[in-house]
């Protein structure tokens, strides 16, 4: 599929001297979604960092809707509809829950989600909107990090790793809200360690190796043998 | 009656000194700058005050709306244009910086207006006062600097848990990144801090003007009292560096009851007593 929703073209990242990713393209069409798996250290975070305008890259490399946003600033490229839930959560410890998410929301951009709308999804966070968002259990923190990212009414998410170090019951909670979340017709970019998951909720899976994509396909019809292959370079 | 007098006359003097505390302290704690020509900049806006009370022919309590937005122009740009390069990583290169625009200030200020001290002129103000029973009087215009004091700490307080732009304040603070991820550039923001820091700055450097005279020495001293007063406070905490303001009014005007020559040291062996006691200040932030 490739519509110009995202394109990733020949993408290279570096952390000083040291190289992390490796020409890596990938595409995103309009209301896909697509999972990112790969071992520990394979680039997963850095792609999404890379998207986002965290690490800075050359224009071209990453477009958008046709706009070559590779150079531009993260709180640049936020205003253009991308929202990211950060590994590990990485709320802001000094703002309350209601707090976290109306920062998440003050870029304005139009949309079905507000804070209501994110109570209903996640009413826990409701009871629990005044206290400060380091006090809430891991699972709760991953709804705030996800009520954060919806509160800008990105039309395309990044999730980096939804179940990372949280209970099994927690995780259970949080994808049976997720097609409640990407069923609007929101692009996704999922990043998971559980490849069934990964493949159970995207249209399309990549998974990177040292930095370079090492398998792309479509998560109906990849076989495991396939992904396994992929994820560990046998 | 003496020693009343001595306390009461030291809180009102700690308002001041909160004062030169509070904008040091906003800049600290949004982007852990500690900005070594905040002293300078006080004195500077002490000048700027003189300049618009005589090109203007205006009462310098008046000259304070003209010199504070200029101020907070001055800061924004300050910042945007000079000391975000700076910040980073290593906590240096903006110490050597503020440093060195220390240097320059005071350099700049000696050659425009020499350094003769100077001093704005309140008018009646300055000698009008309110008699309280037990034979103490209080000035008006120290009362006002302290009320004033109470208020701008009210305002930044008020900015720094209650409003947008102090959510993006604390947010950012809290996490670079992730605050640019929320659309909040930070380099403005930085640069909104540094701005609100500067017109508050403009109000301590009017006032310092009117209390005492100045001179383009002046700074570095102020910078100290600054220090003392957020560090005695507690890092982080705006009530408590008025607080910390008000303690070392008192332990100086105490000093200088016992002996005119003990005022400075005694503020200064407080400060150091109580962080000894207390590494962290009286009232340390609470992080949850
Ligand atoms: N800030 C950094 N500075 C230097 N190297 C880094 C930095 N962050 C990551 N790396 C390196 O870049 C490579 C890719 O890391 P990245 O975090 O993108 O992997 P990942 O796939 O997200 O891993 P994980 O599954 O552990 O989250 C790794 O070799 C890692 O050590
Ligand atoms: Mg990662």
């Amino acid at each position: 599929m490739s519509d110009g929703f995202l394109e990733i073209d020949a993408l290279s990242s570096y952390y000083g001297d040291f190289q992390a990713l490796f020409d890596v393209s990938m595409q995103v069409g309009e209301g896909e979604v697509v999972a990112v798996i790969g071992a520990n250290g394979a680039g997963k975070t850095t792609l999404m960092r890379s998207i986002t305008g965290l690490l800075s890259n050359e224009a071209a490399m990453v477009r958008y809707r046709g706009q070559a946003i590779g150079g531009l600033r993260a709180d640049q490229i936020a205003t253009l509809g991308l929202s990211m839930v950060p590994e590990g959560r990485q709320l802001f410890p000094s703002l309350s829950v209601e707090e976290n998410l109306i920062i998440g929301g003050q870029i304005g951009r139009r949309g079905p989600w507000g804070l209501e709308a994110v109570y209903r999804l996640f009413p826990v966070l409701k009871e629990r909107r005044s206290q400060q968002s380091t006090s809430l259990s891991g699972g709760q923190q991953q709804m705030v990090a996800i009520g954060r990212a919806l509160m800008a009414n990105p039309d395309l998410l990044l999730f980096d790793e939804i179940s990372l170090g949280l209970a099994p019951i927690i995780i259970k909670t949080i994808y049976e809200a997720l097609p409640g979340i990407i069923g609007g017709g929101m692009s996704a970019i999922i990043v998971e360690q559980d490849i069934t998951r990964a493949i159970n909720v995207s249209h399309r899976v990549y998974c990177l190796q040292e930095g370079r994509v090492s398998l792309e396909g479509s998560s109906k019809t990849v076989s495991r043998e396939a992904i396994s292959n992929a994820y560990f370079g046998v | 009656m003496d020693w009343l007098n001595a306390i009461i006359q030291g809180i009102l003097l700690g308002g001041l000194y909160a004062l030169f505390a509070a904008g040091l302290s906003l800049i600290f704690g949004v982007m852990r700058l500690v900005n070594i020509a905040h002293g300078d900049l006080i004195v500077l806006a002490a000048f700027l005050g003189l300049m618009i009370t005589t090109t203007l022919g205006i009462n310098p309590l008046l000259a304070l709306f003209v010199a504070a937005p200029q101020m907070g122009l001055f800061g924004y740009a300050l910042q945007r244009w000079v000391l975000n390069r700076t910040l980073g990583d290593d906590i240096l290169p903006p110490l050597l910086v503020t440093f060195g625009l220390s240097v320059i200030i005071q350099n700049g200020l000696l050659e425009v207006f020499s350094a003769d001290p100077q001093k704005l002129n309140a008018g009646s103000i300055e000698t009008a006062s309110i008699a309280v029973p037990g034979g103490i009087n209080i000035g008006v215009l120290p009362l006002l600097m302290f009320v004033t004091a109470v208020a701008v700490i009210a305002v930044l307080q008020w900015i720094f848990y209650r409003s947008a732009l102090g959510r993006a304040f604390r947010a950012t603070s809290d996490n670079q990144d992730i605050a640019q991820l929320m659309g909040l550039n930070k380099s403005h923001i930085f640069g909104l801090a540094m701005a609100l820091s500067l017109v508050v700055v403009a109000i301590a450097g009017i006032f310092l003007g009117i209390r005492t005279s100045f001179d383009p020495a002046a700074g570095p001293a102020r910078l100290i009292f600054g220090f003392e007063a957020v560090i005695i406070g507690g890092l982080g905490n705006l009530w408590g560096t008025l607080i910390g303001g008000i303690i070392l009014g008192i332990c100086q005007n105490i000093g200088a009851q016992i002996n005119p020559g003990w005022q400075l040291l005694a503020g200064h062996i407080a400060f150091l007593i109580i962080l000894a006691v207390r590494p962290r200040g009286l009232f340390p932030r609470v992080d949850g």
